[in-house]
């Protein structure tokens, strides 16, 4: 398959600039890798300012400011300014700490087009306790004033096995909010949540409930609020198209400078991690190892080799199949068809067999994570 | 809204949608929160005229100029009534 159009590379269009891995939040499946304390180091104003440009000169379009809090990096407004006047569409992915109505109001004029903002659940208690800090009411609050400022708002809740029962309420506390758009994102077990997988991953029940709630909820509302329902690959049987295929779209840089295939990419073993500050965008989407590596289909193994699935799901999520096989190569044990989807239906089973509440969640906070190292 | 549209309606681009030329593309698209659609040349002249706040018959007309001698104007009409479902694009004024 090699020379095959699947194997040339195309050019991003979703670029991830993760400003800063500074938190106020502790929430135990950030998708941030563990050891993100152990490196400090954050890109200045130019150094994104050059990002910025060299990615939507390739052709980047959809532009999310995350972390980390980006509402922590003082820069953000002149950042959101430049990637204004680029012509990116902007989108701010927070938890609301750390905004104001002034800074509401100057990431407005600066030209952001788009707030995601972040609940753990639809209760103070529950929030609280997920995210490891009292925020829920801050929350509600600057979830009033991004829509009384006229931005579109989508609300985003990392459904879990001690949320999930939650989902109506959920639904209606976003509905009450006004949200535009609703994502319900059953966690992805990277990260933080991998560490804490037997303390997240629901039983079949619960999400059966959930789904079957959301669906409801849909009927009721209509257009008036989109819920998008991201399923969980554990029990679909069937994996993800992770980052829609390995070095296709897109491109994300940590707050020191790394530039990634996808969120994980930096756990993998072997890989050499290229950095903004030693080339340029171009030059490590199109010609460096580690965007190569698992692009377009050559790198495949059986079953996903000859699978006639595989332009669909590109084999799956690399970081899941090496956090579970010991080999990124792998098919992610998701899919039924993996010979490791096994210790897929393993956890599932140990989801089923555990109580709610046995184990104690791993907080996402800088002395857990030099304690992982 | 997706019940059809009177001629004398003006038509207007969602707001928190955007619509733009992408180079790297060579394609018209359209961006909202995390998302984006390329449109086709047919679309994106459509989107353009709404955009530019033209009323349905102006865009019909302007359609038929664009391809002379074809029936275009219930092509027209649909193309709206999914773009109004999905939220693309709404009536400014009737």
């Amino acid at each position: 398959m090699v020379g095959s159009a699947l194997n040339e590379a195309s050019h991003p269009l979703w670029l991830l600039a993760e400003l800063t891995y500074r938190c106020p939040m502790q929430c135990f499946f950030c998708s941030n890798p563990l050891a993100f304390a152990t490196n400090r180091e954050e890109l200045d104003t130019e150094q994104w300012l050059r990002v910025l440009r060299e990615a939507r000169e390739l052709g980047a379009v959809q532009l999310g400011f995350s972390g980390g809090e980006p509402l922590l990096r003082s820069d953000l407004e002149l950042l959101v300014a430049e990637a204004d006047e680029l012509k990116y569409y902007t989108n701010l992915i927070t938890s609301g700490l750390g905004m104001s109505e002034g800074r509401l109001k100057a990431l407005k004029e600066a030209g952001l087009d788009h707030i995601q903002l972040s609940f753990q659940a639809s209760s103070a208690e529950l929030n609280d306790f997920i995210g490891g800090t009292k925020t829920f009411e801050k929350k509600r609050e600057v979830a009033k004033l991004i829509k009384a400022h006229g931005y579109p708002m989508v609300l985003n809740f990392v459904l879990h096995r001690g949320n999930i029962d939650s989902v109506e309420s959920i639904l209606q506390m976003a509905a009450e909010l006004e949200a535009d758009y609703v994502e319900l994102a059953n966690v992805q077990y990277g990260g933080w949540a991998k560490l804490n997988r037997s303390v997240l991953l629901p039983t079949r029940a619960q999400l059966e409930r959930a789904e079957a709630a959301a669906n409801r909820f849909r009927e009721r509302i209509g257009d008036r609020m989109r819920i998008f329902y991201v399923v969980s690959d554990y029990y679909e049987g069937r994996p993800k198209p992770c980052v829609g295929g390995w070095g296709t779209t897109f491109m994300q840089v940590t707050p020191d400078g790394t530039v990634l295939p996808c969120h994980g990419a930096q756990e993998l073993p072997g890989l050499d991690l290229p950095k903004v500050q030693d080339a340029s965008l171009r030059s490590i989407w199109y010609d460096s190892e580690l965007f190569a590596r698992f692009r377009g289909e050559s790198w495949m193994k059986e079953p996903c080799r000859s699978c006639p699935e595989r332009s669909k799901d590109f084999g799956g999520c690399r970081c899941q199949a090496y956090a579970l096989t010991g080999d990124p190569a792998n098919t992610d044990p998701t899919c039924q068809l993996s010979e490791h989807h096994h210790v897929v239906l393993e956890a599932i089973e140990h989801a089923r067999q555990s109580e709610q509440g046995s184990t104690l969640p791993i907080f996402r906070n800088v002395r857990n994570s030099k304690a992982q190292r | 809204m997706s019940a059809g549209f009177a001629p004398s309606d003006i038509i207007g681009i969602a707001p928190h949608f955007q619509l733009q030329w992408e180079e790297a593309q060579q394609a018209h698209v359209l961006l909202y929160p995390e998302g984006m659609v390329q449109l086709n040349e047919t679309a994106a002249q459509i989107l353009t005229l709404c955009a530019e706040g033209c009323s349905v018959q102006r865009i019909v007309e302007a359609c038929r100029e664009l391809y002379p001698g074809n029936p275009v104007e219930d092509d027209v009409r649909q193309f709206l009534r999914e773009a109004a479902s999905n939220g693309w694009i709404r009536i400014e004024r009737s």
